[in-house]
């Protein structure tokens, strides 16, 4: 259909759909990384609670 | 249907539910957006009019209906909190919110960067973008509100009444932002044509079930983490903790 | 007793004329800034006139809200007025009106002045003077739900505006656009609809919605 230089290129739009897709990659992992973050540092935390309350 | 609302209801179900669904969501979503993007960025031809740029759209399209979506969902969910007084329900509107503007957020960002080669400016007073620019404010006041108060309970149902008044208000404005770039001939950005060619539209269709799903796993993960604060005095959560969980 | 209720809001702001004037003065004054800020030039100023007219109107409408409840707040009132047999939503209605009356009605009238100030053409001044009055209501009804709402907190006169402005956009857009219409020729008539269904629909479902927000941030 199109060479590997048309898909780089984007047929001359390269400079605005390359960013757009790099922004949602950022978006995407980003929140992701940063909810699976939250999701532990509240697991560890609720650890430390237990452990004390144990004590 | 009820008693499924009525179980999740508890904290500890909830949780349970959410932390289960989790890698079926994210799994789910990590194929479909393999496939949507490789539909979407190879295998679908370049648009009549707009060559390759039109590409953007399966970001944007997603996005911008996942930012309503969600909130339709918050709605939703703050009508049942408010009514059955189940806090699970405020936890879940609470962790959904910073998704929802998330998604807002990236489709500004991309209907932006569509609308330069298309009008000819970075930023461009269409329907769709500004209608989606006063939803990412209403996402942050909501996200505000809950926030600012000491007690979680009042700050949760004070950010449900906003939730109900927003998502009442969205159409309002979307109709009316419309209303108004019609009076000075603008267009919202769309495709050449109103009908789509199936290789085009079938990964559109993908991106769309697949930012569904992650913000499914988004979700499953958050909520969890709303619920072990919330909920964090509880025995349950402290056995947990303990026992070293995922 | 809600007769008394409404002369009562309106005798306090009688009594303390410095906050009811507060609105009016400021819209008046800050849309001087204009001419000032952009140029003499009517050329210039009268396409932009009803937007500026519209968009210091609302900056001015939200300078009273924290007033609504705040006062009554602090002295207990508002305790009484959760305890009275009267509907909850019958009060906020009134005090709401109360509200408008003292600074939204000035205002209405206060436009026709500033739309003549920036050159909008006598003929039109009435598209102005109608859509300030069904849009002015709309703006104090979502402030008394944003008032109630934040009515606890130590932070509201900053969240107020920030939750306000997003809601009450379509107001704007059909308001100020009215008026524009009208000065291009074309009937004003589609927007006054627009916004007589957001009054409308304001007045029956935000009274009942501010009830439920002020319980909820008195009990917090």
């Amino acid at each position: 259909m199109h060479s590997f230089h048309d898909f780089l290129t984007m047929g001359g739009y390269a400079v605005y759909v390359w960013p757009a897709y790099a922004v949602a990659l950022v978006v995407f992992v980003g929140s992701g990384w940063q909810s699976r973050r939250g999701l532990r540092r509240a697991l560890s935390r609720a650890a430390r609670r237990a452990r004390e309350v144990s004590k | 249907m009820f008693t499924w609302l009525h179980k999740m209801g508890s904290p500890p179900v909830l949780y349970r539910f959410a932390e289960r669904a989790a890698p079926w969501c994210k799994w789910a979503a990590f194929v479909l957006l393999a496939a949507g993007l490789v539909g979407g960025l190879v295998l679908s031809p370049p648009d009549y009019q707009q060559g390759d740029g039109f590409r953007i759209i399966y970001i944007h399209v997603p996005a911008a209906i996942m930012s309503l979506l969600v909130f339709g969902y918050m709605a939703v969910a703050s009508a049942t909190g408010l009514i059955w007084r189940l806090r699970m329900a405020h936890a879940v509107t609470a962790a959904a919110a910073p998704i929802g503007a998330a998604f807002t957020f990236l489709a500004l960002v991309t209907g932006s960067l569509w609308g330069k080669p298309m009008w000819g400016t970075y930023w461009v007073w269409d329907a769709r973008l500004t209608s989606e620019l006063i939803l990412l404010f209403i996402y942050l006041g909501y996200i505000a509100v809950v926030n600012a108060f000491p007690d979680q309970r009042t700050g949760d149902r004070a950010g449900a009444i906003l939730a109900l008044v927003g998502a009442v208000d969205i159409p309002i404005v979307h109709y009316s932002v419309q209303w108004w770039t019609t009076l000075h001939q603008g267009a919202t950005l769309k495709l050449s044509g109103s009908s789509m060619a199936t290789s085009m539209l079938w990964p559109l269709l993908t991106m769309m079930v697949a930012f569904l799903l992650y913000f499914c796993w988004l979700l499953s993960l958050r909520v969890r983490t709303e619920i072990l604060h919330r909920e964090r005095r509880a025995t349950w959560v402290m056995r947990l903790a303990e026992n070293g969980d995922s | 007793m809600l007769r008394e209720l409404l002369r009562r809001e309106l005798l306090i702001a009688w009594r303390r004329p410095g906050e009811a004037m507060t609105p009016v003065v400021f819209f008046l004054v800050t849309s001087m800034l204009f001419p000032l800020g952009l140029s003499p030039d009517a050329s210039m100023l009268r396409p932009l006139a009803p937007g500026i007219i519209w968009v210091v109107a609302f900056l001015a409408g939200m300078l009273g809200l924290q007033r609504l409840f705040r006062a009554d707040y602090e002295d207990g009132t508002l305790e009484q007025l959760l305890l009275s047999p009267r509907p909850l939503t019958l009060i906020i209605l009134v005090k709401a009106m109360g509200h408008w009356l003292v600074t939204g009605l000035p205002v209405v009238i206060g436009g026709a002045v500033v739309a003549a100030m920036l050159f909008v053409p006598a003929r039109y001044i009435v598209t102005v003077v109608i859509g300030l009055l069904l849009g002015t209501p709309v703006l104090t009804l979502l402030g008394t739900m944003v008032a109630a709402l934040t009515v606890s907190l130590r932070q509201a006169s900053v969240l107020g505006p920030v939750l306000i402005l997003p809601l009450v956009t379509p107001v704007l857009i059909f308001g100020a656009h009215s008026t524009t219409l009208a000065m291009q020729g074309q009937s004003p008539v589609q927007a006054f609809e627009a916004l007589a269904a957001m009054l409308i629909l304001s007045a029956s479902l935000l009274p009942a919605a501010s009830a439920v927000a002020l319980r909820i941030s008195h009990e917090g």
